[in-house]
């Protein structure tokens, strides 16, 4: 993709936000609800037309992922499923605007930035399926493991940072940095205050991506902060700012001058992508409990993948076989997704003692010696 | 052989794994230009720089989670926690992150973070500042939890704990930083005993005492003393809490017939339960008395002027092996 982001430094960040005058909740966008383009002028962007069909193919597919494996859940195949369903585009936006040398750090949402570093979703439904903590491997796809305690990622994103800096690998062409992902909820706990203290203090090469979905579980906003969070960032000395999080291009444009500040050397940026959970916290949660439909359904009319196609359609940079395409492609996907989750073996009952050391300890073996001579006391079955 | 104290060998120790390995890093609260509240990084920032001893901001989950984070990329970060009431609030990251992280990437991912708490009492420190938390991290699978008790050890012990793959939860016994011993600084730690590994600390033959950390002294004059008395005490230093070695352990206790474990910590689901059970188990049919304990009481730490009473001194591990030969 090619993009035109011109210098930017930290000064232009600035500027979108003037310290004195925080924007007036104001988002950053460049593609409105109704899918028309609007520029902004500290985020020009110049995407060709199959870039932007490349995003639309990306939210798509991912959605249908996300409904599949709502589906495997229902059916018992997953134990459990977080959904991303409204959260396509910051995730997909975000998400393409990273270099392959860049760092990611995810909750357990993320399955959109999975997508985008190449990992196989079948990898993601592991983890919910309960057969391994994560199967991939992080810094192939230079994609973290999921974290499941709230924010304590953006330590290990900050500290990651940090080795880019002793590394010399900030600034100059070859600038690399670490874009950490959180939720709403995640910007109460300590260790999330704590990264923006450290990666402010040590001037560190990252982005802190906060997903604000409007709900944490059960919790609104309000119960997390009394000021936009994006406002947050400039009290620890580094710039913030808020963009639709449901605008694909504007995520897109945000991020890459965000990351390109944070590899350069110009320190941390806060970015607010400011979206919309639709579905339910996990596949046990039942939000009917918590909020009015109504909210969903004004939320609903700014769909991140209906304003795309309503762009794309409208002026013709897609015809309308391009749309049955991809969602032929979507089906296709889905149902390699369904099967792979419904084929996929338990581990055996022995990995349990499995990598808990770089070598196993005494102690280890004699307790694995002693489960698998209980095992083979049974007659007839294989165990194991 | 040079004749150092516990601090300094430490800070010998810490001096070689810079030199050996750029990819090592200190990193705590006052370890740079003061050299910590103990000294025991004392120097080390003047002479690797500021990159590489990192004095970070006042928020222990923020050391252990950066250091995870560093190690992610490459680094063996050593992180100080100022002292052992200050590591519950980096729990969290030892106990759900770096503790697990090998185990749920298959094996993917190492973390070798080493983290270095001066722990115990009898400094007669305000509250807080005489906690012994070990049997925590013991109880957390992924972590290796040792402890060091003289000099020689100190030096050797926290050279191998930065070199392991795994995460490491190192206790210093603070009240013992200044007790001095010799230590053979010009080698290597290639011929020292591996750090997971017990050590016969003096050699017995009627009853065998084991312990660690700051209570290894205490023990060995609570031997002495009994010899006054006849009685021939082994004492063991277990210089490996998570894993245990059991071998050392099973074959002191076989030889003997009778074990009494010491150590500050509270005797309640303490470290000692867990040897207990284990010599119980192994040695059932060699011991001539129950394992007995003695440590801690099932209170918080006393104020200090109150610690003599709660820190088991020469009497009464002396009372705990009498007690031993009572059945």
């Amino acid at each position: 993709m090619t993009v035109e982001s011109g210098a930017a430094t930290t000064a232009a960040l600035s500027q979108a936000l003037p310290p004195d005058e925080p924007a007036p909740d104001g988002l950053v966008q460049l593609l409105t609800p109704e899918g028309e383009r609007i520029d902004h002028p500290d985020y020009p962007l110049d995407l060709s037309a199959a870039d932007i069909k490349g995003l639309y193919r990306d939210l798509v597919l991912v959605r249908r992922i996300d409904t599949v494996a709502i589906s495997l859940q229902r059916q018992g195949e997953l134990g459990i499923w977080a959904s991303l369903l409204g959260q396509e585009a910051a995730q997909i936006g975000s998400g393409r605007a990273l270099s392959p040398r860049d760092m990611v750090f995810p909750t357990y949402r993320e399955h959109g930035v999975a997508w985008c570093r190449g990992i196989d979703p079948v990898k993601l439904l592991e983890l919910y399926r309960g057969v391994s903590h994560g199967g991939w491997a992080p810094e192939e796809h230079k994609f973290h493991l999921y974290t499941i305690v709230i924010g304590a990622q953006t330590l290990h994103a900050t500290g990651y940072a940090m080795g880019l800096q002793r590394d010399g690998a900030v600034g100059g062409d070859r600038g690399e940095a670490v874009i950490v992902y959180f939720g709403d909820g995640a910007t109460s706990q300590g260790d999330v205050n704590e990264a923006f203290v450290w990666a402010s203090v040590f001037n560190a090469p990252i982005v802190f991506y906060c997903q604000n979905n409007q709900w944490a579980i059960s919790e609104p906003l309000e119960k997390q902060s009394r000021v936009p969070l994006y406002q947050r960032a400039r009290g620890f000395g580094f710039p913030g700012l808020r963009v639709d999080g449901n605008d694909v291009l504007a995520c897109y444009a945000v991020t890459q001058k965000a990351m390109q500040a944070a590899r350069e050397g110009q320190g941390p940026t806060l970015i607010e992508a400011f979206t919309y959970r639709m579905g339910a916290h996990t596949t046990t949660d039942d939000p009917t409990r918590y909020r009015l439909a109504s909210e969903l359904e004004v939320w609903k009319l700014r769909d991140p993948i209906e304003r795309v196609r309503a762009y794309l359609a409208r002026t013709g940079l897609a015809e309308p076989e391009f749309f049955a395409e991809v969602d032929e492609e979507a089906k296709q996907v889905g149902a390699r997704v369904r099967e792979a989750c419904r084929t996929m073996p338990d581990p055996p009952p022995l990995a349990i003692f499995d990598h808990v050391y770089a070598e196993p300890t005494a102690i280890l073996r004699a307790e694995r010696e002693q489960y698998a001579a209980y095992l083979d006391s049974f007659d007839g079955e294989s165990a194991r | 052989m040079t004749t150092l104290t516990l601090s300094r060998a430490l800070n010998e120790g810490l001096r070689k794994a810079l030199e050996n390995d750029p990819k090592v890093l200190i990193m705590g609260e006052d370890v740079g230009k003061l050299g910590g509240v103990f000294r025991v990084t004392d120097g080390l920032q003047k002479d690797f720089g500021e990159t590489r001893v990192i004095d970070t901001p006042l928020a222990e989950s923020g050391i252990v989670g950066t250091a995870i984070g560093l190690a992610l990329r490459g680094y063996r970060p050593v992180c100080e926690i100022q002292f052992d009431g200050f590591v519950y609030p980096a729990f969290d990251q030892i106990v759900s992150q770096l503790a697990k992280m090998r185990y749920r990437s298959r094996g993917q991912v190492s973390l070798p973070v080493t983290i270095r708490i001066p722990c115990g009492g009898g400094i007669g420190a305000v509250e807080h500042h005489s906690e012994s938390p070990e049997v925590l991290f013991a109880h957390t699978a992924g972590l290796r939890v040792v402890a060091c008790a003289d000099p020689a050890d100190a030096f050797a012990m926290i050279q191998q704990s930065i070199s392991s793959d795994d995460p490491v939860i190192f206790f210093e016994p603070k009240r013992r930083y200044w007790d001095k011993g010799e230590v053979d600084t010009a080698n290597g730690v290639a011929s020292a005993l591996p750090f997971d590994r017990a050590r016969v600390a003096l050699e017995g033959t009627d009853v065998t005492l084991l312990s660690y950390g700051p209570l290894v002294r205490t023990c060995l004059e609570s031997a002495a003393a009994a010899r006054e008395d006849g009685r021939s005490v082994e004492v063991v230093d277990l210089r490996s809490l998570s894993p245990l070695d059991e071998d050392t352990i099973r074959a002191s206790v076989r030889k003997t017939g009778r074990c009494v474990i010491a150590h500050e910590a509270p005797v309640y689901a303490g470290l000692g339960a867990e040897i207990a059970a284990r010599v119980t188990e192994q040695c059932f049919y060699h011991l001539e008395a129950p394992v007995l304990r003695v440590g801690g009481f099932a209170t918080p730490y006393p104020p200090s002027r109150l610690e003599e009473h709660y820190l088991p001194d020469l009497d009464r591990i002396l009372d705990a092996v009498d007690r031993a030969f009572g059945f």
